[in-house]
């Protein structure tokens, strides 16, 4: 004993020390997310929560399936890369309960200007038009079917 | 009640266990997706971009982009005939509702869209201290928004400017390539509502997929390439002077 006779104060130190790493070790193993480290030094629960996020576009093969009519009207002509909600806005409430949720039809005077009206940047090959000139004033679908766009006189069908 | 210090002791570190796994709930990725099958990009034909905007309103829809902000956006591009290092862009409002008739002459005009490029060694998710921002194993750039301290070193790391700090969240802010449409096995809001087929999602882990016979008949590149950020936008026909 005499060797180290003040060794109640090392054990003292001792003590707090383990106390210390004790709760270091809780705390650490209470603040760090479970997922953390799951496929990376992030929280893997992360990507449960984005992909759990609700869709507004419900994609047009969800479309196609109820109306092949339409699809099958637009797939022959000029608009047959243009997908449904591109004009249509987005549909996926409708998608899940059509009954109920209905909608709304698009503004041509807009619509068709949004894409079609003059612009030196788009590419050459895209059809253009000044809509002042070109209609006088008329909407777009007294002439063009929109699923189907080429001129067709004035014939509403 | 009546606690010796040595109960103590033992209970809180097995209190700290336990708390552990409620907090942590199940995490588990959708079902039917395989991450590791996956690693995603995105294909952007200049000839094809008319500037029309509807990308950039359907992103804001889908992901309920504040006003103002952008996670795509479409730049309106004039080369002079001459000057071609020094390239006059406008995006106004970001393309969101088109753009007006230019009053340029001349020269090469043509659009850009733009968005996260999703780099597989970006510089966004290098800086983030808590790593509130990473990279998933199919190569998407993320941000975990419960984990993000708002410091905005990432806003400034991206050399692309595809992040923004959300105004009300206050957590920064990015494109998520549609994380929750790709692994449901649709493609992004952006590409789904592209008129002309400008924007394709590809998966360059999928053979079948047709980026593969695109990249290796076209000429394509991505922004920037001399930052080597892996950048997985790849850009057809796009111009020198883009930046």
């Amino acid at each position: 004993m005499g060797k180290f006779k003040d060794s109640s104060y090392l054990l003292r130190l001792a003590a707090l020390f383990a106390v210390g790493l004790i709760a270091f070790i809780a705390i650490r193993a209470a603040v760090i997310p479970k997922s953390f480290g799951q496929y990376g030094p992030y929280r893997g629960k992360a990507l449960t929560e984005i992909t759990a996020r609700p869709l507004s576009y419900a994609g047009h093969e969800v479309c196609e399936g109820c109306h092949p009519d339409v699809y099958e009207l637009k797939s022959k002509g000029a608009h047959a890369h243009v997908n449904c909600e591109s004009c249509h806005g987005p549909q996926a409430n409708h998608a899940d309960d059509p009954g109920t949720v209905k909608p709304q039809l698009p503004d041509v005077a807009k619509l068709c200007v949004g894409c079609h009206s003059e612009n030196i940047a788009k590419p050459a090959s895209f059809p253009q038009v000044n809509a002042q000139e070109h209609s006088s004033r008329q909407p777009c679908n007294t002439c063009h079917k929109p699923h189907s766009p080429r001129f067709y006189g004035g014939d509403k069908k | 009640m009546n606690i010796s210090r040595r109960e103590i002791l033992l209970l809180v570190p097995a209190a700290a266990i336990a708390w552990d796994f409620v907090l942590a709930g199940n995490p588990e990725a959708a079902p039917n997706y395989t991450m590791s099958e996956h690693w995603w990009g995105m294909l952007l034909d200049i000839t094809k971009c008319i500037g029309c905007g509807s990308c950039v309103r359907a992103c804001a829809t889908e992901n309920d982009v504040p006003e103002g902000y952008f996670r795509t956006w479409v730049e309106r591009y004039h080369v002079s005939d001459w000057h071609i290092e020094a390239p006059q862009v406008d995006s106004p409002e970001g393309g969101k509702d088109g753009f007006p008739p230019s009053s340029m002459t001349g020269g090469k005009n043509f659009f850009v869209p733009k968005l996260c490029n999703h780099c597989t060694d970006s510089p966004c998710t290098q800086v983030c201290p808590v790593g509130a921002t990473f990279h998933t194993p199919d190569g998407v750039v993320l941000v975990d928004q419960n984990y993000c301290l708002g410091c905005r070193y990432c806003v400034q790391a991206c050399p692309y400017g595809c992040r923004y700090f959300h105004p009300t969240k206050q957590v920064a802010d990015k494109c998520t390539l549609c994380y929750h449409r790709i692994t449901k096995g649709l493609t992004t809001a952006c590409c789904e509502v592209c008129p002309t087929g400008a924007r394709q999602l590809a998966d360059l882990k999928n053979p079948n997929d047709p980026i593969h016979a695109y990249l290796k008949t076209h000429n394509v590149q991505v922004l920037k390439p001399h930052l080597a950020t892996g950048a997985k936008m790849f850009y057809s026909c796009l111009d020198g002077s883009v930046r």
